[in-house]
């Protein structure tokens, strides 16, 4: 998707603005997951943001609880400057569905195998009482037709399809009530990777196309730089960087992001023979014991003796505007 | 981890170079035409479809190709662990220093399997006893296979997962694998897999289930072993990183079939056939543009993979095939030999299965 085309400015006032947001399960026994922990992040208008961690860094329980299938332990998250409840009850879902939407990772567990195509992606339009069983009919062929698939396709059941089919059955479903906000959790993970091709370039096209704002959370690095304008990194629970997606994967700040793209195993033999050692030793800790100050400074290679008692919170980095972000004592 | 392009920590690549002749390498395991089908009430699977490929000691083959494509059931008709019946090896060999392993997996009354080629699984959750310790399981290898007793084999699995980097390899020998996380359980692994030091370590997507860091991990792992044991190993991914990260050489299947191979370098810069071309410009280049990388639009593949069922007659490619001719789709082109310019001699000979490289096509293109 070419970037320039997307004409998002970080000047307007964000669509969605997730502040101070945390997401804890209780586990009982006073044992609980910190599965989110004081994230802030705003997200404009026809932006792409693109979040990455490595599994188990919450990026999927705060892409859930933005759009209410979770419920907010605190923090709050605005849409277009209204206040979203903490907790959703059957009329908020009703009230928001058309405004917001999710893809989901796993194209086989997230289609009912007892619905056809039609009744999945026709669902959501059941909330708009004024539509005529022909208009229904033909909003699922028009939207069939634009993902890629054909409208014949909508007496099928999903196990008639492949991974890639399914995935664009996924986003059919979600576009059809056409939402302004949609969060891609993971949506090409499971996918070939010929077949995530179309799919990424399915989604930038209907992004431009709807005037879309996603937040597409994946853990494939080059992917997310491709698709996004913005990139959040998240490591265990809290936002460590910030950026345009080139600041943060060429001119990564965080020694983090630093490992995470260092890690990266790039499609280029060259570039993979001259690349210097430089894995991290450790594994990312527990989210349940939490470690005290910076989440990253037992497995830092830059860590400081300060490191470990005070948290460093997600600033500005002197002289790279306001939104070029980074929390590390490094920046301090 | 650095390249092992030249490595030469095999027994097999120290011979002098005489006259003008390279040294052919003596391959460790030499697979040749590799049939395999699975006999199912929808009918007649045809997983692999004349597969040949040999692997030297020391170096590293990447077998890449999407789910399907027929490279995980190669290895695994090689390891014997292909359920027969509905499988059926109906054609090809595969000789390991001469023995053929398809007819029997018992070389003096041992079993080469964990012996001579052992395997690493996607899912180290999964493929470990939930209900042993992780020592014992090692332990029970080498009990196995070397005859040790008891007490020195579990000295020995403490010594293997020291091999394999694992902190406080005694006290974690005495543990289960549910108190081991993901990465560590896949070294627990790799420990167990090299415990009768195999002359081939077969790894069928060894870091799919791993976070990217850890996966660096797993993979400089791999490649120290590699490079202190002399072993070869037969990976197996579709991450195309992953593969210039590590391989030597590279094969690339597709619907069963090997479409190309070659060095690494041959496939990366030099491929020769439309998949292995639309497989790389199907996935995004982190060339910043002032290294001369443009921000370029990923190419996608139309069409998905062909139902093994019903191959396509002729190329199996073709349906999908951005420069597919007439001749295509009637006849199943052979391997074309395109002269690998690699420095070493060694590797794979670069190959690939298209209509393009015959004869008539190349004239064709020099014509305006």
């Amino acid at each position: 998707m070419s970037k320039s085309a997307n004409d998002y400015t970080t000047a307007n006032p964000a669509l969605v603005e997730i502040s101070h947001l945390v997401k804890h399960f209780e586990l009982g026994r006073g044992q609980r997951v910190h599965a989110v922990d004081d994230v802030s992040l705003s997200i404009y208008p026809n932006e792409v943001v693109g979040l990455v961690g490595e599994s188990g860094s919450g990026k999927s329980t705060l892409g859930k609880t933005v759009v209410g299938l979770h419920d907010k332990t605190a923090g709050q998250v605005t849409f277009n400057g209204t206040q979203l409840p903490a907790r959703y009850g059957g009329d908020d879902f009703r009230a928001m569905a058309s405004k917001m939407q999710m893809i989901f990772q796993d194209p086989y567990s997230s289609l009912n195998p007892r619905m056809t195509v039609g009744e999945i992606v026709s669902e959501g339009l059941r909330l708009r009482q004024d539509l005529t069983p022909a208009v229904v009919q033909e909003k699922v062929a028009h939207w069939l037709r634009l993902v890629g698939l054909s409208p014949d396709h909508q007496s099928r059941y999903p196990h008639e399809f492949s991974g890639g089919q399914r995935q664009r059955i996924g986003i059919a479903r979600a576009l059809i009530l056409e939402p302004e906000f949609v969060v891609c959790d993971e949506p090409i993970s499971a996918l070939d990777v010929s077949v995530q091709a179309q799919v990424v370039n399915l989604l930038g096209d209907l992004t431009k196309e709807l005037g879309l704002t996603l937040l597409f959370i994946a853990h494939d690095l080059s992917m997310v730089r491709y698709i996004s304008d913005r990139m959040a990194v998240m490591y265990l629970g809290c936002l460590v960087e910030v950026g345009t997606s080139a600041q943060v994967f060429f001119d990564p700040k965080h020694p983090y992001t630093e490992t995470l793209i260092a890690s990266n195993p790039e499609a280029d033999p060259e570039h993979e023979r001259q690349r210097p050692s430089t894995t991290i030793q450790g594994e990312i800790p527990s989210p349940i014991n939490v470690p005290a100050g910076c989440r990253f400074a037992n497995r830092c290679p830059k860590a400081m003796s300060h490191c470990s008692t005070q948290t460093p919170l997600l600033k500005p980095i002197a002289g790279e505007g306001d939104q070029r972000l980074v929390a590390c004592h490094l920046y301090t | 981890m650095t390249h092992s392009t030249d490595n030469s920590a095999g027994s097999t690549v120290g011979a002098p170079i005489t006259g003008e002749q390279p040294t052919p390498r003596q391959p460790l395991l030499r697979v040749d035409d590799l049939h395999v089908d699975f006999q199912t009430y929808g009918g007649v699977v045809q997983a692999v479809r004349g597969v040949s490929f040999e692997v030297a000691a020391g170096q590293t083959l990447a077998i890449v190709g999407e789910s399907g494509c027929g490279k995980s059931v190669t290895v695994q008709s090689l390891m014997g662990l292909i359920p027969m019946p509905p499988g059926r090896i109906h054609k090809g060999t595969a000789t390991l220093r001469g023995h053929d392993i398809l007819a029997s997996k018992f070389v003096g009354g041992q079993d080469i399997r964990g012996r001579e080629i052992s395997m690493i699984f996607q899912d180290p959750m999964t493929s470990l006893n939930p209900t042993m310790t992780i020592g014992r399981q090692i332990a029970e290898t080498l009990e196995v296979h070397r005859g040790y007793s008891q007490s020195q084999a579990f000295n020995r699995a403490v010594e293997l997962l020291e091999m394999s980097k694992i902190p406080e390899a005694a006290k974690r020998a005495k543990q289960y694998p549910f108190e081991f996380s993901g990465g560590m359980l896949q070294r627990a692994m790799i420990a167990m897999a090299i415990a009768c030091e195999p002359a081939i370590l077969v790894a069928d997507e060894p870091t799919t289930a791993l976070d990217v860091t850890i996966q660096a991990q797993i993979l400089d792992l791999l490649g120290d072993l590699q490079q202190e044991t002399g072993m070869a190993i037969i990976l197996i991914t579709h991450d195309l990183g992953v593969v210039a990260r590590m391989a030597d050489d590279v094969m690339v299947m597709y619907a069963g079939e090997v479409v190309e191979r070659g060095s690494v370098d041959d496939i990366f810069y030099r491929s020769g056939h439309p998949y292995t071309q639309g497989l790389r410009l199907a996935m995004p280049s982190n060339k910043r543009a002032e290294d001369g990388g443009a921000e370029q639009t990923l190419l996608a593949i139309d069409g998905s993979p062909p139902d093994l069922f019903n191959p396509p007659t002729g190329c199996a490619y073709h349906p999908r095939c951005p420069h597919a001719m007439n001749v295509c789709a009637q006849q199943a082109p052979a391997q074309y030999g395109l002269g690998s310019t690699s420095a070493s001699n060694q590797g794979l000979s670069h190959q690939a299965a298209c209509w393009l490289h015959h004869e008539l096509c190349a004239a064709q293109k020099d014509q305006p």
